[in-house]
């Protein structure tokens, strides 16, 4: 007995050392699984509060850049009011698929943004006392940042594109070929577009769009231009590289799009 | 004592809210950070046991990966370092360790930058092995490694030159 008392006195530290260890590397493998990675998050009380003080400061000194944006995407709507008053003149009925299901649409500041790991986050200073929830989309007037993944009252957890984990389901604007939308590392205005059929026709400077079928994001979200592409070694598929609207490296406001049948639809898939 | 342990608990949180609300966001070239709060671990007290180095290091990573959602990435790599420190301190600064007189601002250059260089390497290894956690990303890892660490080093031997006493 007094053996094994000896020895936890004398490797004391080391024991310590290892203990302490083990749970680091299990926090560091459930930081690195998308379904369990809820462990130690940021969206609490005292880091969100942190960060909201120093985004606060940090703001002031993007407010042209701000304006600036908020006049583009004025610009962008008032275009499009305008061509749809003219079209209802025509009395041309407007193809409603793309907007069925029905959407709210929540705004909210992002207060810290990672870019260069290879499982980045997002955190925003709106969270469940606004309606916000897990898988909900992210975007901006660009095109698409991500999805909620965790909410506290506060702030939520928004899992970047820019996250391994993520697969988002996208197609090509002028085709309905669709396929899957991953990052692998690297440039951060740039992912990879899998599974896309050969049978496809894919040009350079084609535009990419959301293909609504997870019901996260409605369809026809833009997420940016082909830049390159090549068949994988089966020539079944293409691997696409896209180069995306937004510059994820500096992203400010974003809107939150809540599906309000998704229930319902969950449902329906659950009963089968 | 208690002055000692409001300086310690005043340089932990400085150092933490630094690297979080600053430094994380430098991204120099696009990628390169300096990890410059493992200073902290640096400056403990030769004197301080040694379970005592391996528990604050380990509360002052698990404080930046709660800030920056990397789940145990930073509390691994810090305890790594924290654990290895007696080791790396006797083969940095010799036998004036062992008579425990190092004092972290009174040490010569060369054995200064000996230390800091063994620790921020090792540091910034274990942690961005952990934070590609793959070994297919090995060039990344290393250069991910390399250029922080020069980063870091450098942050690190200009704040102590900064601060150290004038000698009597």
């Amino acid at each position: 007995m007094s053996n094994i008392i000896d020895f936890f006195i004398r490797y004391k530290n080391t024991l310590l050392f290892l203990i302490l260890f083990l749970f680091s590397l299990i926090l560091t493998v459930q930081a690195h699984s998308y379904q369990k990675s809820k462990f130690i998050s940021s969206a609490n009380f005292v880091t969100g509060g942190i960060y909201n003080i120093s985004n606060n400061i940090e703001k002031y000194f993007g407010l042209r850049e701000t304006n600036q944006r908020l006049i583009d995407e004025n610009k962008d709507l008032r275009q499009r009011l305008l061509n749809f008053y003219i079209k209802t003149d025509d009395f041309v009925f407007p193809d409603t698929t793309g907007f069925a299901a029905d959407y709210s649409v929540y705004n909210a500041n992002v207060i810290s943004n990672q870019y260069i790991n290879l499982d980045n986050y997002i955190l925003i200073d709106r969270g469940a006392k606004d309606n916000i929830g897990e898988d909900q989309g992210v975007i901006t007037s660009k095109g698409i940042v991500g999805v909620i993944e965790k909410t506290t009252k506060n702030y939520a957890r928004v899992i970047s594109i820019l996250n391994s984990q993520l697969a988002i389901n996208a197609q090509l604007k002028n085709s309905d070929h669709f396929g899957t939308l991953t990052w692998k590392g690297g440039d951060p205005n740039e992912v990879k577009f899998y599974d896309v059929p050969s049978l496809a026709e894919v040009n350079k400077g084609d535009t990419i769009i959301t293909n609504g079928r997870s019901f996260i994001f409605p369809k026809g979200i833009p997420i940016g231009t082909v830049k390159d592409y090549k068949l994988d070694a089966g020539e079944d598929f293409y691997i696409i590289d896209v180069k995306l609207f937004n510059d994820m490296t500096n992203i400010g406001n974003v809107y939150i799009i809540e599906n309000n049948d998704k229930p319902e639809i969950e449902k329906l898939n659950h009963d089968e | 004592m208690t002055n000692d342990f409001f300086i310690y608990t005043g340089r932990f949180i400085f150092l933490v809210l630094l690297q979080v609300v600053l430094l994380n966001h430098i991204n120099f070239l696009g990628y390169i950070n300096p990890y410059f709060y493992i200073l902290f671990i640096l400056i403990l007290p030769v004197s301080l046991p040694s379970w005592q180095v391996i528990i604050l290091g380990f509360l002052l990573g698990l404080s930046i990966d709660l800030f920056g959602d990397s789940g145990g990435m930073h509390a691994a790599a810090c305890l790594v370092i924290a654990y290895f420190r007696p080791k790396l301190l006797r083969a940095s600064y010799g036998i004036s360790y062992d008579y425990q007189t190092v004092k972290f601002h009174d040490t010569s250059m060369k054995e200064r930058v000996v230390f800091v260089i063994s620790m921020t390497l090792i540091h910034h290894l274990v942690l961005f092995s952990l934070v590609f956690f793959n070994f297919s990303h090995l060039t990344l890892i290393l250069k991910n490694t390399l250029y922080s660490s020069i980063f870091t080093i450098f942050l690190i031997m200009i704040t102590a030159s900064l601060f150290q006493r004038v000698k009597r």
